[in-house]
């Protein structure tokens, strides 16, 4: 209580988030897989999947491992670290 | 500026209890927007993702959407409407959203002026809504001086239904009330313009209905253009649905129009006779949307320039244009790219209004056509900013194989229907 008091009187009014990379290359995925990867449609949904599972997905579709029609174009695309933080990101959605 | 988030501070202050009013803090829900205003103009892919995400990235920016009308009709798959395989409302999407998700401000009125020195966007109502950053999505307007004889009365006989709505039904019906062993004429522009494979899928979905409904018909191609978007995909299809029934005549064979003549039903290639049709869609040539000419938003050739990492405009201050009227070469004018740059847009929005510096953009399009109602066909890229501006990035990207079977069509077909529910929803959803 004492910290939180600290950090509020120390808080500035203007607040705002953190803008991070990794939101931002996810922003290019949610376009088909639907915003927070909840894909109303045909396209898989990819909200909430592991961190593990999406990034192995999108390396094998990226070293034309796995099947795909147009998800092979997208993820050579993306360098290793990308791909670690758009996984990441969709497993906390 | 600081990076605590409002989400953060009314927790905090909900710990707090009663302490909110003590602390002389603003209510949050009732404060004047701590964290800027931002007006974003056009309601349709890039203005409402703009929008939708601005809010998303930061609840503390006070956000209003001004978009002429109540509902939107989209470019994507109203050619599918035209070929009968769907009706105007599986196209029509609204803006209750956008405003109750996403507390958006939504004002349906026309932007008719832009006050760049004292940062105020003048409505058609008569009122002015002031911003910190204006968004300017407006589209595209159409060249009504580029084909002789092709005005804006004109396009009531010759429908361009290249912008969805009333135009698109007016091609719908003449489609059904034209004989069997008619003649369809379209007339695609130059480039660049907004969707670059949207005539061919056009063609497409076309044969699709005359096949099933009329099948002696014809469409003809007159292009102003020596190739075209997937073009051997599209070939390739035509030949495997509708063989015979597409004749495309290239800019090369004469295929280029220089005017049309409404009461005789004819349009006239560069060379060669004029061409009589039944259905005639003239495809104009066309320029970023009226508001951004009026702003002095557009260079010699009607487009926007803009700075491709932020989109702000490079010839006014604190002013981003994004969509069909900015210059992002090579992304090309289509709603998805739209989207995608709306997004970019947002962020380097947040970045400059809350202080904070913006993570490097990456941008991408996907966008898939119908060649039949169970053969699709896509392209795909992904794009980063490079030293001359936005690039596609080597070795990505790309269309569908030539050489793929059926199965992969049919998968790219249903992919193109959960695409448009996807960017819909994503946009306006």
């Amino acid at each position: 209580m004492l910290l939180l008091s600290a950090s509020l009187a120390s808080a500035p009014a203007v607040q705002a988030e953190e803008l991070s990379r990794a939101a931002l290359l996810s922003a290019s995925c949610e376009g088909c897989h639907g915003t927070g990867g909840r894909s109303p449609g045909a396209i898989p949904a990819i909200a909430g999947k592991s961190a593990d599972y999406l990034r192995e997905a999108l390396e094998s579709f990226r070293a034309g491992e796995r099947e795909a029609t147009v998800m092979g174009r997208h993820a050579t695309g993306y360098s290793d670290e990308e791909i670690r933080q758009i996984a990441e990101y969709f497993s906390k959605q | 500026m600081g990076k605590t988030t409002r989400r953060n501070f009314v927790l905090s202050v909900g710990a707090l209890g009663a302490a909110t009013s003590t602390l002389g803090w603003p209510v949050p829900g009732h404060a004047k927007a701590a964290g800027g205003r931002v007006v974003v103009i056009g309601g349709g892919f890039g203005g409402a993702s703009c929008a939708k995400y601005l809010r998303r990235l930061s609840s503390d920016i006070d956000v209003t959407l001004v978009e002429r009308d109540s509902k939107f009709m989209t470019c994507p798959f109203s050619n599918a409407v035209l070929g009968g395989m769907y009706d105007m409302d599986f196209i029509t999407h609204g803006y209750d959203a956008l405003r109750e998700k996403y507390g958006v401000k939504v004002v349906h009125d026309s932007a008719v002026d832009i006050d760049a020195g004292a940062k105020k966007v003048r409505l058609g109502g008569g009122s002015s809504l002031p911003y910190d950053r204006l968004v300017v999505s407006p589209g595209i307007d159409l060249r009504w001086d580029a084909i002789e004889g092709y005005d804006e009365a004109a396009s009531a006989t010759m429908p361009h239904a290249w912008k969805a709505g009333e135009q698109t039904m007016i091609l719908r019906r003449q489609l059904e009330a034209m004989p069997d062993g008619g003649v369809v004429i379209i007339a695609p522009p130059g480039n660049p313009f907004r969707c670059p494979p949207g005539p061919y899928e056009r063609a497409s979905l076309i044969a699709h209905y005359l096949k099933k409904n009329k099948p002696r018909s014809k469409i003809l191609i007159f292009d102003a253009k020596p190739k075209f978007s997937k073009q051997p995909l599209f070939e390739q299809g035509w030949e495997a649905l509708y063989p015979g029934m597409i004749e495309w005549i290239s800019e090369t064979d004469g295929g280029a129009i220089d005017g049309v003549d409404v009461k005789a039903m004819t349009v006239n290639p560069t060379f060669g006779d004029p061409q009589k049709g039944d259905v005639i869609n003239v495809i104009p040539p066309q320029k970023a949307g009226t508001i951004a000419e009026v702003a002095g938003l557009t260079d010699d050739n009607g487009w926007c320039p803009v700075n491709q990492r932020t989109f702000e405009s490079k010839l006014q201050k604190d002013v981003h244009v994004i969509g069909d009227a900015s210059i992002a070469t090579p992304m090309p004018k289509s709603g998805f790219a739209a989207s995608s740059q709306g997004k970019v847009c947002a962020t380097a929005i947040v970045a400059s209004l809350t202080g904070q510096e913006m993570p490097d953009p990456s941008y991408v399009n996907t966008c898939y056509s119908l060649v039949g109602p169970d053969y699709g066909i896509s392209v795909a890229a992904v794009y980063r900013l490079g030293d001359a501006g936005i690039a596609a990035v080597p070795g990505a990207g790309g269309v569908s194989p030539k050489d793929a079977g059926d199965e992969f069509r049919v998968a790219e077909s249903r992919y193109a229907v959960g695409w448009y529910q996807s960017i819909t929803s994503d946009t306006w959803g």
